[in-house]
């Protein structure tokens, strides 16, 4: 079977699977066997496309949709590469999901399974979509999908608002996807992606193209300044749902913007790149000032999302400037370390939103400021956690720390581009970047911290407990994702340089000296990375510095109460709190929150401390536009009468003018 | 990686392990001596070291795995890092095994694991210590990459031991931009290595402790491995300053004897080095917690002032 054969198979079978669960919807039983059923697709898609990413693009019609237009498919490395990541995670979710739902909490697991499918097929059909038409139905299933996913616990008015919020910042993105594919197609009419790449677009038509594909993919992905339905969808989802779009779904967009702007456009302008590394940058920073200062767990993995994005689009921008710049060998490594960091992203953090699915179930609490010294009750997702807190904060030898040098390696080399400005903001740019990623790891210090760290918070934590066999197995498999994606970064390369060759025309693996061992994409003596050797350093001296300190001296233990200084009465509550932790931060950058603070008075009996950070883009940007909205639809309030009079009044004058217009 | 190859990698490193409680003795003598006190002898580290290996480890009962292995993972990054780091010698077979980027994140993993470590009993002071070390952390990293990145335009690469070759062995200029580097260097440096103004390492009031306040809850040979990692990564610092900015008299190549050569030139410079700190150390007053983005944020600046001196002036 030809490979996009086979992924469309799977498509099928997703569906077919999903159509099971609505068919025993309130049956648990069944719903724990067909989310492994569709792991198991998962792995084939996964598998698929790994071996089909060196393959020569292939393509399909298929006879579906309406008479004139049918699907026309595509698999080629691009697509092949994302569908290799949408597989392997989404397999590892929907393992940890078959042991996750729970029957009687909200909507019932047979439609979660029903939706949860539909949701996967969708994201791999966006991926295979060769016309704009597919892909605009593919878009659209994935997005009401995830709508109603993040909708299943809709008895709570909170989750209802950011459901809504979520669907029409959804649909606002959408709607400049469309119109950037009726600018691509450059008025002969022809929607499939093969017209679009033999459109010419002249003047300025491409920058057109290129600011609603980043407005619309934007959208999507949690650019600024259309974050704002990332930090409230994802707290309400489930945790495998948050995982899946905050692991794979956000993907979905980046590889959108990819396929634009590399596949669709011709030439890329300089100042594109310019445009995109700006905004990238911003959102980074911004997404990971505000984990710093949340409290919720998943709200922080939501704007630790908005910051990752904010990388991949700054590489994305970095990419684009050399490809203007004819550097495509620069291009290249800044293009190989955006789907990198995808790849990872995608990994941890859905190891990371599926371990606070566990801690949720365990302790029915979302609030850092309650949770505590879980690692004692849950150690396996503690432990596992830890591989992921490590991974997304950006230290050797995981799989974080080698897209990030590989960006950073790419900025170093910007001193070669022509423009003389870009070259002198550009290392700011790149300081920038490592503000973010030091920032992560801030971040993600609070975050293990605070929930797996110190003592218990609130008694009731003494009962939390490890959760089944199957979120475990999720879990283990996700950890070892990011540990052999960090240590064996060439293989991983040698895998995306098939993308490279698509879309740039040059090979990053061909050009340097990488080894297995050792990475090095330009030349040893200019830059190389080793993680296999830093990690084998590291055991290595753990274990001799171990094994000499209990040889020569001796090993004795002995257990005592925590000392503190000789400060005697100690509480669980005398820890930092997530708040207390974020303070400095809250400090530093100011500026950048709006904030409503209500300290308590010194004779207070009973004081409360109570802290708000929340955006300002909220005031500034959605509440004027939501006025305004309020405000014309008021407007057109005016003509609704009630009164049949005046509605053929209205039919009349339209004709008359359309009358007037047409003749 | 012949044998030859391996045994001077070995003997760095071992030189590395050696020599860093020396330079710490031989840092507060100077300190001592500057502030008109007795000073003590050179040799305190090793003898605490000693002393605390030998005593009964207590552990606090909450205490997690992670609180026990940290000392061994923080010690371990930090010997990874004296391998790679070229204080001796620039053609050793781990030297390429991480660039100046990697070392940066090197030092960040045992900087987590510490501040991890730190949380894990659930102390206030514990936490109010990994707070501020991470805070200080997130401050200093641009302004170190900085440095990185105008020390590796001259070079056009950011791997330590091409950086010292052609700053030592093939060219004699001298640049401009890396006087600027070098004293944005020097000041993340003493932020990194907890040093004054940003940290005392000497102080016992708890409130405006940092790293220290991080070992608070640690004792005998878990205290001696973080003493001696701490140790080691002041010791490391230093050559990377020294590979970046001073890199005269590195051996080139990986001849045991040649490295033998170079020992007493870096020793030579580190103790040049060790009483500048010294000096720093007593001329200027700890700041206080939130003046610490003002001092790194100088640093970042002169950092950038470097590069555009390099960048504008082509040298």
């Amino acid at each position: 079977m030809a490979p996009l054969t086979a992924i469309a198979v799977a498509i099928a079978a997703w569906l077919v699977i999903g159509a099971l669960g609505l068919a025993r919807a309130r049956s648990l039983r069944a719903v724990r066997v067909l989310f492994p059923l569709g792991a198991a697709v998962a792995v084939v898609v996964a598998g698929v496309a790994l071996a089909a990413l060196g393959d020569a693009p292939d393509m399909a019609v298929l006879p579906l949709g309406l008479p004139d237009l049918p699907f026309h498919l595509r698999l080629d490395a691009l697509s092949a590469f994302f569908l290799v990541l949408l597989g392997s995670v989404a397999a590892a979710i929907s393992l940890f999901s078959s042991g996750y739902f729970r029957a009687g909490e909200g909507t019932p697991p047979g439609l979660i399974c029903f939706q949860y499918h539909a949701f996967i097929a969708a994201m791999a059909l966006v991926l295979i979509a060769d016309d704009a038409y597919v892909f605009m139905v593919a878009w659209e299933t994935m997005a009401l999908a995830s709508f109603f996913l993040v909708m299943t616990d809709h008895r709570i008015p909170e989750i209802r608002r950011a459901g809504l919020l979520y669907l029409v910042i959804a649909h606002v993105g959408a709607i400049a996807i469309l119109l950037c594919f009726g600018v691509l197609q450059g008025g002969r009419g022809d929607y499939t992606f093969d017209g679009m790449r033999a459109a010419v677009l002249t003047g300025a038509w491409p920058s057109v193209a290129f600011f609603l594909a980043l407005f619309g993919f934007g959208a999507k992905a949690g650019l600024l300044p259309l974050h704002i339905w990332l930090p409230e969808a994802h707290p309400a989802a489930p945790s495998p749902v948050s995982a899946l779009m905050s692991g794979v779904m956000l993907k979905t967009a980046i590889y959108g913007l990819l396929r634009v702007m590399f596949d669709l456009l011709h030439a890329q302008l300089w100042w594109w790149g310019a445009i995109a590394l700006a905004l990238g940058l911003t959102t980074a920073l911004f997404g990971v000032i505000f984990a710093a200062v949340q409290s919720d767990m998943k709200r922080l993995l939501a704007y630790s999302s908005i910051e990752n994005i904010g990388i991949i689009v700054a590489g994305i921008g970095l990419s684009v400037l050399f490809k203007a710049n004819d550097k495509a060998l620069l291009a290249g490594i800044a293009l190989t370390a955006v789907l990198y960091h995808s790849l990872n992203h995608a990994v941890f953090k859905s190891l990371l939103f599926l371990a606070t699915g566990s801690v949720l179930h365990a302790t029915r609490e979302r609030n850092l400021g309650k949770l505590g010294g879980l690692i004692h009750r849950m150690p396996w997702v503690a432990w596992l956690a830890l591989v992921g807190t490590l991974a997304i904060a950006g230290l050797p030898p995981l799989n974080g720390f080698v897209s990030e040098w590989l960006l950073l390696q790419a900025f170093l080399f910007t001193p070669s581009l022509p423009q003389s400005f870009v070259n002198m903001l550009v290392p700011l740019a790149a300081a920038a970047l490592v503000l973010a990623v030091a920032l992560a790891a801030y971040v993600m210090v609070k975050f293990y911290g605070v929930i797996f760290l110190g003592r218990p918070r609130e008694p009731n934590l003494a009962y939390a407990h490890d959760p089944g066999p199957r979120e475990r197995g999720a879990l283990t498999a996700l950890a070892a994702g990011c540990v052999l994606l960090g240590v064996f970064p060439t293989a991983v390369i040698g895998a995306i340089d098939h993308v490279n060759g698509l879309l740039l025309d040059t090979s990053v693996g061909a050009a340097g000296q990488s080894t297995w061992l050792l990475l090095a994409p330009m030349a040893i003596g200019r830059a190389s990375y080793s993680p296999l050797i830093v990690l084998a350093v590291i055991v290595a001296v753990v274990l001799i510095t171990m094994e000499v300190v209990h040889r020569v001296w001796h090993g004795r233990v002995r257990r005592a109460p925590a000392w503190d200084c000789g400060f005697p009465l100690q509480t669980a509550r005398m820890q930092d709190t997530a708040e207390g932790f974020g303070q400095p931060i809250r400090q530093v950058f100011e500026p950048f929150f709006r904030m409503e603070r209500h300290l308590p008075s010194p004779f207070d009996d009973s004081p409360r401390y109570r802290v708000r950070a929340t955006d300002h883009l909220w005031d500034w940007l959605y509440l004027p536009i939501v006025r305004a909205a309020d405000a014309v639809g008021r407007l057109a309030g005016l003509i609704q009468r009630g009164r049949i009079a005046f509605y053929l009044m209205y039919s009349f004058a339209t004709l008359l003018a359309l009358l007037f217009f047409v003749r | 990686m012949t044998f030859a190859g391996l045994f001077s990698q070995l003997l760095q490193a071992a030189i590395a392990l050696a020599l860093a409680p020396l330079l710490v003795g031989w840092v507060n003598q100077c300190r001592a001596w500057l502030q008109n006190k007795r000073a003590p002898s050179i040799l305190v580290p090793y003898r605490t070291i000693h002393k605390l290996f030998a005593k009964n480890a207590v552990v606090a009962d909450n205490a997690s795995p992670i609180f026990r292995v940290t000392p061994y993972v923080v010690f371990g990054a930090m010997c990874c890092a004296a391998a790679i780091v070229p204080s001796l010698a620039t053609e050793l077979p781990f030297a390429s095994a991480a660039d100046a980027i990697a070392l940066v994140g090197l030092f960040a993993l045992a900087r987590v694991f510490a501040a991890l470590a730190a949380m894990d009993i659930g102390t206030s002071f514990g936490s109010l210590g990994a707070r501020r070390e991470m805070f200080i952390g997130f401050l200093a990293e641009p302004a170190l990459l900085m440095v990185l990145f105008t020390a590796s335009l001259i070079s056009g690469s950011t791997s330590l031991p091409t950086i010292v070759d052609t700053l030592a062995h093939r060219e004699l200029a001298i640049y401009p931009s890396l006087a600027f580097a070098g004293v944005a260097f020097t000041m993340v440096s003493l932020a990194e290595n907890a040093r004054i103004p940003i940290d005392n390492p000497a102080t016992h009031l708890e409130l405006t402790m940092i790293h220290e306040a991080m070992l608070l809850e640690y004792s005998a040979r878990h205290l001696a491995l973080l003493e001696w990692a701490a140790a080691l990564k002041l010791f490391n610092y230093s050559c990377i300053g020294l590979a970046l900015f001073l890199p005269f008299g590195i051996a080139e190549g990986a001849d045991w004897l040649a490295m033998l050569g170079a020992a007493p030139v870096l020793i030579v410079k580190l103790a040049i080095g060790g009483a500048l700190l010294a000096l720093i150390e007593t001329l200027s007053a700890k700041l206080r917690i939130f003046r610490a983005p003002e001092f790194l944020g100088t640093a970042f600046l002169l950092a950038v002032l470097g590069m555009l001196v390099n960048l504008l002036l082509g040298s």
